[in-house]
C-alpha cells in the first residue's frame, strides 16, 4: 500500500515535469506569426519585389521585419539630406551608389536609363505603386525596419542620411537570425 | 457556398479597382476592422490576382471568403468576417 502510495507519487512528479517542459518547449520554439527578409539587393525590380511582398504580408502576419544590406542600404538615402563630413572613399562610394529609392536601376533592360524610365511609366499607368510609395506604404503598415551597421561602415554611410523611416533602427546579424529564428517565413532577396 | 453570390448586400464594401497588388489586400484588412463579426465585407478589386489573394488571406487569417462576382471591368469579391 505504501509502495502504491510512493508510486502514485513519483508519477505525478513525472506528469509534472513533463508538463513543465511541454510549457518551455512551447514558449521558446514555436515560430511567432512573422515574416523575416534579408534585402541584399540593389536592383529596383529586386526592391519592388520585396516592399510588395513586405506591405502584402503585413495584411497576413502579425509582424513583418525587413533587414537591409549591402547593396539595398543606398536604397534608403535620402537625397534630401546632406551626410556629414566623410573620407575619401566614403565620398567615393556616395558619389557611385544611388542616391536614394528613386536612383535604382532595373536589374534588366536599364538600357542606359531608358528602360528603367519606361518601366516606371507603366507602373504609373498600371496602378502600380512606385518604390517610394511602397516604402511608405510599409511605413504605414508597420512593417519594421534594420539597417546592417557594418555595411553602414563599409560604405561610409550614416543615419542621418537614411530616409525618416518609424522606428528604423541599425543592426547586426545577430538581431537578424534573433527575428529569423522565431519566424514562420524567411526570405532573402 | 450555395450562397446565391449575386443576391448578397454587404454591409461594407471597399474599392481597390485603381489598385494593384497588393492594394487589394492591404484594403480588405483594413476594410475587415470597420465591419462587425458576422458582417458581410465586399472588395471590389481591378486585379485578377485577388480571386487567388482574398481566399488565401482570409485562410491565414481566419475569415470566411464566400466568392466572387464578375461585373464591368472588376471583380467583387465577399469576406464575412469571422473574428
Amino acid at each position: 500500500m505504501e509502495n502504491q502510495t510512493a508510486g502514485m507519487q513519483d508519477l505525478q512528479r513525472q506528469v509534472c515535469d513533463l508538463q513543465a517542459q511541454m510549457d518551455e518547449i512551447k514558449a521558446s520554439s514555436l515560430p511567432e506569426d512573422k515574416l523575416s527578409m534579408v534585402v541584399f539587393s540593389g536592383d529596383l525590380d529586386r526592391l519592388l519585389a520585396a516592399f510588395i511582398i513586405a506591405t502584402g504580408a503585413a495584411a497576413m502576419f502579425d509582424e513583418v521585419v525587413m533587414f537591409f544590406t549591402f547593396w539595398a542600404t543606398p536604397a534608403l538615402r535620402d537625397p534630401k539630406k546632406t551626410p556629414p563630413a566623410k573620407d575619401l572613399m566614403a565620398r567615393m562610394f556616395g558619389w557611385m551608389l544611388p542616391k536614394g529609392a528613386g536612383k535604382l536601376k532595373l536589374s534588366n533592360m536599364h538600357m542606359a536609363g531608358l528602360g528603367t524610365g519606361m518601366m516606371k511609366g507603366l507602373m504609373k499607368k498600371k496602378n502600380v505603386l512606385s518604390l517610394e510609395q511602397l516604402i511608405q506604404q510599409a511605413a504605414d503598415s508597420g512593417v519594421k525596419i534594420y539597417v546592417c551597421q557594418m555595411s553602414m561602415d563599409l560604405m561610409g554611410f550614416s543615419k542621418d542620411e537614411l530616409i525618416d523611416y518609424p522606428g528604423l533602427k541599425l543592426a547586426g546579424v545577430g538581431k537578424f537570425l534573433g527575428e529569423a529564428g522565431t519566424s514562420k517565413s524567411t526570405l532573402f532577396i | 457556398m450555395t450562397t446565391n453570390l449575386e443576391s448578397i448586400v454587404p454591409d461594407a464594401s471597399v474599392d481597390a479597382r485603381a489598385k494593384a497588388c497588393p492594394g487589394p489586400l492591404l484594403e480588405a484588412k483594413k476594410g475587415i476592422a470597420a465591419v462587425a463579426v458576422g458582417q458581410t465585407l465586399e472588395i471590389m478589386s481591378g486585379d485578377a490576382g485577388s480571386q487567388e489573394d482574398i481566399p488565401a488571406w482570409c485562410k491565414k487569417t481566419g475569415h470566411e471568403y464566400l466568392g466572387f462576382v464578375e461585373r464591368d471591368g472588376y471583380n467583387s469579391l465577399y469576406v464575412i468576417r469571422r473574428k
